[in-house]
This record gives C-alpha cells, sequence and structure tokens, in this order.
C-alpha cells in the first residue's frame, strides 16, 4: 500500500537553525492497516504527513503507493489517493461555498474537471443521503455557505469530504485537536466508523494518549524526526497510557512534551 | 439629460464587460491584476486595426476577446511559473502591453469613423439599450454557469482555499491561469466595444480601466449585495452601470473638470473600501461597551465574596 524508504527531511540544513524534522524514516503500510500517530511536539508528524501527501518533497529516500513510486509527483497530482484532513477545521473546506458546491469538489477528486455542471440533482441526492451519516442535520443545509457552520459542523464535513471517494490513504493530522471535548469525541467516532466501514488504511496522528492506543492496529512514536517505536496490535490491546510513556521516556531519554497532550 | 443619461447607461453596459473580468480577478482569485490597464487597449486596438481592414465586427470582437486571454495567460505565467509576486506580473505585463498594443495598432491611435458602431440601427434608443443588456446578460450568464462547473468551483476555491482545492487534486497554477486569462479576455472585449462604439482606438484609452472597474464592483456589491455567484456577477454589470451615471453627473457640477474625473473614482474606491471595515470597527466597539455594562451590571448584582471564614 504505502511505503517510505529512508525518508529523510531537513530545515535550514547547514545552518545554526538546521531542524531535523524526519530522518531515515522507513514505514510500510498494509491494505486495512490504521495506524495511531504519537509523539511530541516538533518530532516531525505533520511532516511526515507533508512528504506524504506532496505537500513537500523529501530530501531523501522514496514514497510509494502501491508499488509505484510517487516521491516526485506534485501534490495535486497524488490527490486522487490520498485523502487528508487537517488540524485546522478551516483548512479543509472553501468558506464561501456552499456544503453542495464543496462536496462536489471532493466528488471530482479522482476525476478530470470538466465544463459539466458540479452539482446536479443525481449528485445532490447522493450529497444528502452521504451528509445523513454524519447525524448532523447538514443534509438539510446544503445550501448554506461552509463558513456558517461551527468548526465540528466543518470538521465533519472535511472528513466526509475527504473520504468521499474512498482514497488509497487517509491521512489525518491532528484533526480533532482544536475542537472542545465533546465535539472531538463527536469527530473521533465519526473517524472510527467511516475508516471501518470503507475499510481505509488511515495514518492519524494525535495528542491523545488514550486515544492512541484504543483506535486502530497499530501506533507508531515519533521522536526528533525518527520513529523510536512501533507496537503491533497484540501488543496495543493491552498497553496502558503510563506504559506508552514510561517507553517513551526509556528510549528517547526524555519527558514527553507536548502542549496539547492529553493522557486519558 | 436624458440624453446623456441614455449615453451613460450605454457606456455603463459596454464597460460591464470589463467590471465582470476585474470581478472575476479581485474577487474569485483574490488576485490584484493590473494587466487590465494593458488589456484594455489591447482589446481595443486589435478590434481597430481589424475594423479598419475591413474584417466583420464578429471577428474583430472574438479577436479582441482572444488576444486579452493571451495578455492574461502571460501574467498568469509570471505569477505562477515565475513565482514573481502578482501585483508586479500585473504591472510587468501592463508595461509589455504599451509597447505591444503601439505594435498592434502601428500608431498611437486609430480612428473609426467609417464604421457603423453595433446596433447604431435599432432606434428608439431604449430598444437599443434593451438589445445591448440582453447580450451582456448573455455573457453574465455564460459566467455564471461557467462558474457552476467542475472547472468553475475549482477557480473559486482557489481563491477561496487553494490548500484545501489542492489537495483535491486541483492543479491552483493552472486554475490562476485560466482564471486570469477568462478576465483579461473579457477586459478586452469590453476594449474591442468601447472602440467601435466611439470609433476609436487610442493607446492610453486603458488608463485607470483597473480603478473603474474595481469601483464598479465594489459600488454593485454596496448597492446590490453578492450574496450568490448571480447576484455578484448582476452587482458587477449594475455597479458599472452607476458609475456611468454618477459619473454623468458629475460631469454636470460647473466647478468639476472632466480630467478630475479619475481623483473622483479614486475616491469612490477609497470611501468604498474604507468604509466596511469602519463600520466593523465601530459595531465591534459598541457591542464592546453594551456587553462591559451588562458585565458591571450582573457582578454588581451577586455579592462578591470578600474576606470569610476559611
Ligand atoms: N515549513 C517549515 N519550515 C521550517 N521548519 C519547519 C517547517 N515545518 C516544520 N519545521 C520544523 O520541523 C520540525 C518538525 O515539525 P513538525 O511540524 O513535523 O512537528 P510535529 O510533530 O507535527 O509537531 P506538533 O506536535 O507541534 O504538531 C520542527 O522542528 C519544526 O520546527
Ligand atoms: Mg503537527
Amino acid at each position: 500500500m504505502l511505503e517510505l524508504s529512508n525518508v529523510s527531511k531537513l530545515f535550514y540544513p547547514g545552518t545554526p537553525d538546521e531542524k531535523i524534522a524526519l530522518f531515515g524514516i522507513n514505514l510500510k503500510l498494509n491494505p486495512g492497516d490504521f495506524i495511531t500517530v504519537i509523539g511530541s511536539n516538533g518530532a516531525g508528524k505533520s511532516t511526515l504527513m507533508n512528504v506524504i501527501s506532496g505537500v513537500m518533497t523529501p530530501d531523501t529516500g522514496h514514497v510509494k503507493i502501491n508499488n509505484s513510486a510517487i516521491t516526485h509527483l506534485q501534490e495535486h497530482q497524488r490527490s486522487r489517493w490520498i485523502g487528508r484532513v487537517f488540524q485546522d477545521p478551516m483548512a479543509g473546506t472553501a468558506p464561501h461555498m456552499t456544503i453542495e458546491e464543496n462536496l462536489a469538489m471532493a466528488y471530482s477528486r479522482d476525476k478530470s474537471r470538466g465544463l459539466a455542471f458540479g452539482v446536479t440533482a443525481r449528485r445532490r441526492k447522493l450529497f444528502y443521503e452521504q451528509l445523513g451519516r454524519l447525524n448532523l442535520g447538514l443534509e438539510k443545509r446544503i445550501r448554506a455557505k461552509v463558513g456558517q457552520l461551527s468548526g465540528g459542523e466543518r470538521q465533519a464535513l472535511s472528513l466526509l469530504m475527504a473520504t468521499f471517494t474512498k482514497p488509497q490513504i487517509l491521512l489525518l493530522d491532528e484533526h480533532t485537536a482544536a475542537l472542545d471535548p465533546s465535539r472531538a469525541e463527536l469527530i473521533t467516532r465519526l473517524t472510527e466508523s467511516i475508516v471501518r466501514e470503507m475499510k481505509l488504511t488511515t495514518l492519524m496522528v494525535t495528542h491523545n494518549m488514550e486515544q492512541a492506543i484504543r483506535l486502530g492496529n497499530r501506533l507508531i512514536m515519533m521522536d526528533k524526526g525518527r520513529i523510536i517505536l512501533d507496537v503491533n496490535e497484540e501488543r496495543k490491546k493491552d498497553l496502558t497510557v503510563a506504559q506508552l510513556l514510561g517507553e517513551f521516556e526509556q528510549i528517547s531519554g526524555h519527558k514527553m512534551t507536548d502542549d496539547r497532550v492529553v493522557f486519558g | 439629460m436624458l440624453d446623456s443619461m441614455y449615453g451613460a447607461v450605454e457606456l455603463g453596459l459596454l464597460y460591464s464587460l470589463m467590471a465582470l473580468g476585474v470581478f472575476i480577478t479581485f474577487r474569485i482569485l483574490d488576485f490584484p491584476d493590473l494587466t487590465v490597464d494593458g488589456s484594455f487597449a489591447t482589446g481595443g486596438a486589435v478590434a481597430a486595426v481589424l475594423l479598419s481592414n475591413g474584417y466583420s465586427m464578429w471577428i474583430a470582437m472574438i479577436a479582441a476577446f482572444l488576444a486579452g486571454t493571451v495578455a492574461g495567460a502571460c501574467t498568469g505565467l509570471l505569477h505562477t511559473k515565475g513565482k514573481i509576486n502578482g501585483l508586479l506580473s500585473g504591472i510587468l505585463m501592463m508595461i509589455a502591453l504599451h509597447s505591444i498594443n503601439l505594435r498592434i495598432m502601428g500608431k498611437p491611435n486609430t480612428s473609426l469613423l467609417d464604421i457603423e458602431p453595433m446596433f447604431s440601427s435599432i432606434s428608439p434608443i431604449w430598444v437599443k439599450l434593451i438589445v445591448m443588456a440582453v447580450c451582456i446578460l448573455v455573457i453574465k450568464f455564460l459566467l455564471d454557469a461557467f462558474l457552476r462547473t467542475d472547472m468553475g468551483l475549482a477557480l473559486r476555491a482557489t481563491g477561496d482555499n487553494p490548500r484545501m482545492i489542492r489537495s483535491f487534486g486541483a492543479n491552483t497554477d493552472n486554475t490562476k491561469m485560466l482564471g486570469i486569462s477568462l478576465s483579461n479576455g473579457l477586459v478586452a472585449l469590453s476594449g474591442g466595444l468601447i472602440a467601435q462604439q466611439s470609433s476609436y482606438a487610442d493607446i492610453s484609452m486603458g488608463i485607470g480601466m483597473i480603478v473603474i472597474g474595481l469601483a464598479s464592483v465594489i459600488i454593485g456589491e454596496a448597492i446590490f449585495g453578492a450574496r450568490t455567484v448571480f447576484w455578484a456577477t448582476l452587482a458587477a454589470v449594475l455597479g458599472s452601470i452607476v458609475y456611468r451615471i454618477v459619473v454623468a453627473l458629475a460631469l454636470r457640477v460647473e466647478w468639476l473638470e472632466a480630467s478630475d474625473l479619475k481623483l473622483i473614482t479614486a475616491l469612490i474606491v477609497i470611501v468604498a473600501l474604507v468604509l466596511p471595515s469602519a463600520r466593523r470597527a465601530m459595531k465591534q466597539k459598541s457591542m464592546a461597551k453594551k456587553r462591559s455594562a451588562q458585565l458591571t451590571a450582573e457582578a454588581s448584582k451577586t455579592p462578591t465574596p470578600t474576606g470569610g471564614a476559611r
């Protein structure tokens, strides 16, 4: 499915400000994997997402999807395989366009964009059904501008849009971090059910330790641009937050520092 | 008086395509494109040369439109592939077009006195205006329809949230170029229309167009609103007409000279740009005052825990 080999990414190389965002990352996702990613601030989690989605090109190494190299494809060229939800609820939708127009753009992700109308009666029916699955009543506001929605509603819509065309890879970068706890819980539940139903191969960055353990079938921990721990499904089952933090300190030699960290 | 109003509406209609062009770059793409001053004259120049060489009105207008799209594409290339700042790309292209326009015409101006302007045979004048309005509205509706296609949605999203639409597979470099081309095509078509109407094309006919276009868009939005694409484009067209009426009225004021027009236009744009943010700031301030008054009232009702046993 997705394969990263020896991927490194440096910022300001050779200057006093040099930042090693990723260093020698090897990661292989199997179809249907749901991997949670944790790590302290600046560990390189977002950079990992950016390198996979093509926002940044790695300095060394390769990225492959389904065994074809995509390392040098631009973001828009590989986005037909990759769905993304960002941390910022404002980032994943176009605020001055309507819900149905946003969905139409998501619908065209893996198609070429021509001169056919974006919102047709047939598509609107599909959008209506899909919005209904979110249970937020958004289907009744299908002609409302997205800018009028709350952060949680926008994030739910972003999630639906990102998964609409059943992408090969779903990348979630702390997509609940900017929401209040009840909204975050709602989005987490939606994520779980969508990923399960569509059997999406998913990489999810989270700052919630408990969630990282509970969700998915594999957990990786990052620090200073490296993957320092890779926990498989069996071990993950009876892992506790305390154990996880203990392991982190032992391997990295310092405490987990994350300004947004939630332990349980 | 009535005559000058008819004249103003007619000019407003012809210039409205230029306003639509400016609307596409400024409002939809959020790209301040200054190519307009050059491409407007390009349209005029191309139309004038073709008309004076005996080509039909249709061919002249289509060629003017196409010339504008090419100019726009160049600005788009400078900005997206050359990574030149947006404002500067437009300015560079505007300057370059000045020389190119001179080359197209071969002289600083071309007279088209022996060419019959479009619709000039239709009378009375209000029938002619209705026919013209219908033609402009057809173009407006075509633009509306385009903005609702898959391609048009991607274009709009490029101005609204480029990061998002890239993550859905659109090449924002291409959508930007498309938008800037289309915009300048409309601007040049407007320049062609003005040239045939006034039987005259001049190398400097585009100077200040960008500000006039902006003024039209802003006036239209202020009066008619811009809630949907349908209303926003209609507002640009109507704004252009209102602008010409305002100008016609201003010219009747005795102590104003025709040469003061550009100053007046700039003032209109400045006022229109400053007013909304000033109004918002004022609203916020009065709201804050009200809320803090409420809060102090609430606070004085509930007894504050001072001292007390521990
Ligand atoms: N565009 C950039 N330019 C310069 N440095 C960057 C850039 N993006 C990331 N970095 C640096 O790379 C390192 C890794 O950053 P990254 O955003 O990937 O961390 P993260 O794990 O997502 O952290 P957080 O938990 O704070 O989101 C940091 O030191 C950061 O300062
Ligand atoms: Mg991050």
